[in-house]
C-alpha cells in the first residue's frame, strides 16, 4: 500500500490536463507557437507555482496556510517603503523579507503544534492579522517605490546559452522545484508525508512530528516570500497583490491531486496544477471568457478534485479521518 | 484512476461550457450596435449631457472675483443659496467630519490636502475627524457620535449613497449645517454637496482621446477595476457611449481589481491574442504602469493611452515619450468643504451643488504636473503646491 502512494502519485491526471491546455493553448493562442509565448505563461505563473510548492509542503503534512496570500501582499507593500526606489537598498531588504517570511512561519507552526490549534484557524488568524497590520502601517495606500535592481527578478530576463532570453522568474522557479524534489525524496520529505498519513506511527517510530510540521510552515512561508518578492517584480507595488492567493495556490495543489488532510501528492504535481490553473486562465482569456469567471472555476476545481480524491481513495480512509473542509 | 480523472474534468469542462455560452452578448465587446445594445443601467442620457457640457463651461468664483479664485473656490453654473440662518460670526469653530475611509492613495492625498486646508485658517480651533473604515454602519454611528460633540458644522464624505442618506438627514435634523463632498446622499437637506463634474466627463476625457488617436478599425482593450460602483460604473458608461459612436473596435473588457500583477497578464494576454493592442482605456489610473510596463516587457510599441493624475504614471508618460491622456478626479476637491464651512458659517452663500472644475493633464500641461521629488502614488491634481507646509505632509 506504501508504496503505491508514495511519490509520483496523482502526477499523471494533472500533466495530461497540463498537455491538453498546453495545446489547447496553441490553438488559440498565435504567441503559442513559438517558445517565447509559453516562457510568458511560465514567467506569469511563477510565482504562484512557487507559492503551490509551500502550501504543498503544509497540506502533505496534513494542514492548511491560509497565510501566504496576506503575507505577499504584506512583504510586498513593506519592501516598497524600505526600499524607496534606491538600488543600495534592494539586497538588504531582499534578505529580511526572506527573515520575515521564516519568522511567520515559525509563528504559525509553533501555535499549531504546541498550542494544537488547528492549522486552519492558526493561519487563517495570521490572514487577518497581516491583513490588519498592513493596513494599519500603510494607511491602506502602499508608500515607497521599488527600485530597478529589485524588479529584475520578476521582470528581467537572463541570458542563457543555447536557449537565449529567460526570465529571470523562471530560473527561481525551476531551482525552487529541483530543491523540492530532491528534498520530498529525502528522509525528512517522505517524513513529512508519513506525518500526514497518520501522525502517530511517526511518532511511535520515533520521529519527531512537531518538528516536521514546524518545518512546513516554514518553508510555506519561505516560498511565499519569494513569491512576494516574484511578483513585486513582476507587476510592482500593490496593496491587493496577495489578494486570493491562499485560495489559488490550495487549488492548485488540490488539482494536483494531493489529498486534503495530507498523506498522499507530489510537489511536481502541485506544481503542475499550479501551471494548470494559469494555463487554463489564460485559456479562458484567450477565448474571451469573462475574468469574472475564474474564482467560480476555481470553486469547481476546488470541490470535484477533493470529491474525486475521497472516492477515488475510497470512502473507508475519508471515515477514518475527516477531510476538512476548504469553502 | 484515469479514467475517473478524465471523468471529473470532462464534467468540469462541461460545466465551464455551459457557464460560457451565455456570456459574450452580456460582454459586449466591439461591434457598434453591440456596444449600443449593452448601454449600461447606469448610463443616464441627461446627466451625461450635463457633465460634458460643463467640461467646457466657464467655472466662475463665489464672489465675482474671478481672476482670484482657485479651481478648488470655483463652481460651474452655481445656484447660491442664503445661509444667513447658520451665521455664526466670531471665530473659534469646531468642525467635525465624518470621513468614509482612507484606504487608498486618491483619498490619503486629499485627506492630507484637507487637514493643511483647515491649518489655513485659525478661525477653526477644533477639527474632529472619525474614519469610517470604509463601513456604513460605522460611518452612521460616526455620524450619531459627532451629533452629540458640539460641531459647528459637519463634513460628510459619505460610503454609500443610499444607505448613509437617513443618518445624513438625521444629522441636518440638529440644526447643525451639513456639507457634503465626493460621493453623494439622496436628499437635498445638506447646505451644499461638492463634487467635481463626475464620472461620465472623465470617461469621456480618455475615450476622446483614443478616437482621436487610434486610427479607424484601431483595437482598444478597455480596463475596469470592479463593476458596480456607481463612481467607476459611470466612466465606462460614458466611454462605450463614445467608443460605440467611433470607429475603434474594443476588442475587450476586463476587470483587473485594481491589482497590478493581474492587469499585467491581462494585457500581456491582449498582446498575444490580438497581435496588437492600438489604445488602452482605464477607468482610474491606479495600474496604468503596470499595463505600459505589459506592452515594454512583451516588446511591443507603447499605444495611446489613458492613465490618472498619479506621479507614476506621469512620468511613465514622459520618460517614454507615450501618447497619453490623465482625466483626473482632482484631489483638491478635499480642500473645498472646509472653505464651504467657512463660507456658511459667516453667512456668505454657498451653492447648492457646488461643482468644481474637473481638468485632465494632456501633452501640454505634462511637465507642470510632474514633481519627481514626490510619492510615485501621490496625486497631482492636489493643488496643494502653494499650501505652507508643502511637501513634507504629502510624502
Amino acid at each position: 500500500m506504501r508504496a503505491r502512494l508514495r511519490l509520483g502519485d496523482g502526477t499523471g491526471p494533472v500533466l495530461v490536463v497540463l498537455l491538453i491546455l498546453l495545446v489547447a493553448l496553441t490553438f488559440v493562442g498565435p504567441a503559442y507557437v513559438e517558445p517565447a509565448g509559453y516562457l510568458a505563461l511560465l514567467k506569469r505563473a511563477a510565482p504562484l507555482v512557487v507559492l503551490a510548492v509551500g502550501q504543498y509542503f503544509v497540506v502533505v503534512s496534513g494542514g492548511f496556510d491560509l497565510s501566504v496570500g496576506s503575507l505577499v501582499t504584506a512583504e510586498v507593500v513593506v519592501a516598497a517603503r524600505l526600499v524607496d526606489g534606491d538600488d543600495a537598498n534592494t539586497w538588504w531588504v531582499i534578505a529580511l523579507l526572506l527573515g520575515c517570511g521564516v519568522l511567520v512561519g515559525l509563528v504559525n507552526g509553533l501555535i499549531t503544534t504546541k498550542l494544537l490549534v488547528p492549522s486552519f484557524i492558526v493561519t487563517l488568524g495570521m490572514l487577518l492579522v497581516l491583513d490588519g497590520a498592513v493596513f494599519l502601517w500603510s494607511g491602506g495606500a502602499p508608500r515607497g517605490a521599488l527600485s530597478p535592481s529589485f524588479r529584475v527578478l520578476g521582470r528581467g530576463s537572463a541570458d542563457v546559452p543555447v536557449i537565449g532570453q529567460v526570465p529571470w522568474s523562471v530560473i527561481v522557479l525551476l531551482v525552487v522545484l529541483v530543491a523540492a524534489v530532491w528534498f520530498m525524496h529525502r528522509g525528512t520529505g517522505r517524513m513529512l508525508l508519513a506525518v500526514g498519513d497518520n501522525d502517530n506511527v511517526v511518532r511511535l517510530a520515533g520521529g519527531r512530528v512537531d518538528r516536521l510540521r514546524l518545518l512546513a510552515f516554514v518553508l510555506s512561508a519561505l516560498l511565499a516570500s519569494v513569491a512576494a518578492i516574484l511578483l513585486a517584480g513582476f507587476a510592482g507595488v500593490s496593496a491587493q497583490v496577495g489578494e486570493g492567493m491562499e485560495f489559488r495556490a490550495i487549488t492548485a495543489v488540490v488539482l494536483g491531486g494531493v489529498l486534503l488532510g495530507g498523506g498522499r501528492g507530489s510537489v511536481v504535481a502541485a506544481a503542475a496544477g499550479a501551471l494548470s490553473l494559469e494555463a487554463l486562465f489564460s485559456l479562458l482569456n484567450l477565448l474571451g471568457v469573462s475574468g469574472a469567471l475564474e474564482s467560480a472555476v476555481q470553486g469547481v476545481i476546488i470541490i470535484v478534485a477533493v470529491a474525486y480524491a475521497a472516492h477515488g481513495a475510497g470512502l473507508r480512509r475519508m471515515l477514518r479521518r475527516p477531510v476538512p473542509d476548504t469553502a | 484512476m484515469n479514467r475517473k480523472w478524465s471523468a471529473a474534468a470532462l464534467a468540469g469542462a462541461l460545466t465551464l461550457a455551459g457557464c460560457s455560452s451565455d456570456l459574450p452578448a452580456a460582454q459586449a465587446p466591439g461591434g457598434t450596435s453591440e456596444s449600443a445594445k449593452a448601454k449600461s443601467e447606469f448610463f443616464d442620457q441627461g446627466e451625461y449631457e450635463r457633465q460634458l457640457r460643463f467640461r467646457t463651461a466657464k467655472a466662475v468664483g463665489l464672489d465675482s472675483q474671478d481672476g482670484a479664485a482657485k479651481p478648488w473656490e470655483q463652481a460651474l453654473e452655481p445656484q447660491l443659496v442664503d445661509t444667513a440662518k447658520f451665521a455664526k460670526p466670531g471665530g473659534g469653530y469646531h468642525l467635525c467630519f465624518s470621513n468614509a475611509s482612507v484606504d487608498n492613495p486618491w483619498r490619503q492625498v486629499g485627506f492630507k490636502t484637507m487637514k493643511e486646508e483647515v491649518k489655513l485658517h485659525p478661525e477653526i480651533t477644533k477639527f474632529t475627524v472619525l474614519d469610517a473604515e470604509a463601513k456604513d454602519d460605522k460611518q452612521i454611528s460616526d455620524i450619531q457620535s459627532l451629533a452629540s460633540q458640539g460641531c459647528n458644522a459637519l463634513v460628510v464624505s459619505p460610503n454609500t449613497t443610499a444607505t448613509l442618506t437617513p443618518a445624513v438627514e438625521a444629522a441636518c435634523a440638529t440644526g447643525v449645517p451639513v456639507i457634503v463632498f465626493d460621493r453623494g446622499v439622496k436628499t437635498s437637506c445638506p447646505v451644499t454637496f461638492i463634487h467635481p463634474i463626475g464620472g461620465f466627463a472623465f470617461g469621456a476625457d480618455g475615450a476622446e482621446f483614443l478616437k482621436d488617436k487610434v486610427k479607424p478599425g484601431g483595437k482598444v482593450l478597455a480596463l475596469r477595476i470592479l463593476p458596480g460602483v456607481d463612481v467607476l460604473e459611470q466612466r465606462w458608461a460614458a466611454a462605450n457611449e463614445i467608443f460605440a459612436g467611433s470607429q475603434v473596435k474594443v476588442v475587450g473588457v476586463e476587470f483587473t481589481n485594481g491589482d497590478a500583477a493581474k492587469t499585467k497578464s491581462i494585457v500581456n494576454e491582449y498582446i498575444q491574442r490580438e497581435g496588437k493592442i492600438d489604445g488602452v482605456w482605464m477607468d482610474a489610473g491606479a495600474t496604468a504602469v503596470a499595463a505600459v510596463e505589459a506592452f515594454q516587457d512583451a516588446g511591443a510599441a507603447i499605444p495611446p493611452f489613458v492613465g490618472e493624475d498619479q506621479q507614476d504614471f506621469l512620468r511613465m508618460w514622459a520618460d517614454e515619450k507615450m501618447t497619453a491622456v490623465a482625466p483626473t478626479y482632482p484631489t483638491y476637491q478635499w480642500r473645498t468643504p472646509i472653505i464651504a464651512a467657512l463660507r456658511v458659517l459667516g453667512g456668505k452663500q454657498v451653492p447648492r451643488e457646488w461643482v468644481l472644475p474637473q481638468p485632465k493633464v494632456t501633452q501640454d500641461t505634462l511637465k507642470d504636473f510632474i514633481k519627481q521629488d514626490m510619492p510615485p502614488l501621490h496625486y497631482a491634481m492636489c493643488g496643494c503646491e502653494g499650501m505652507p507646509g508643502y511637501p513634507a505632509p504629502w510624502k
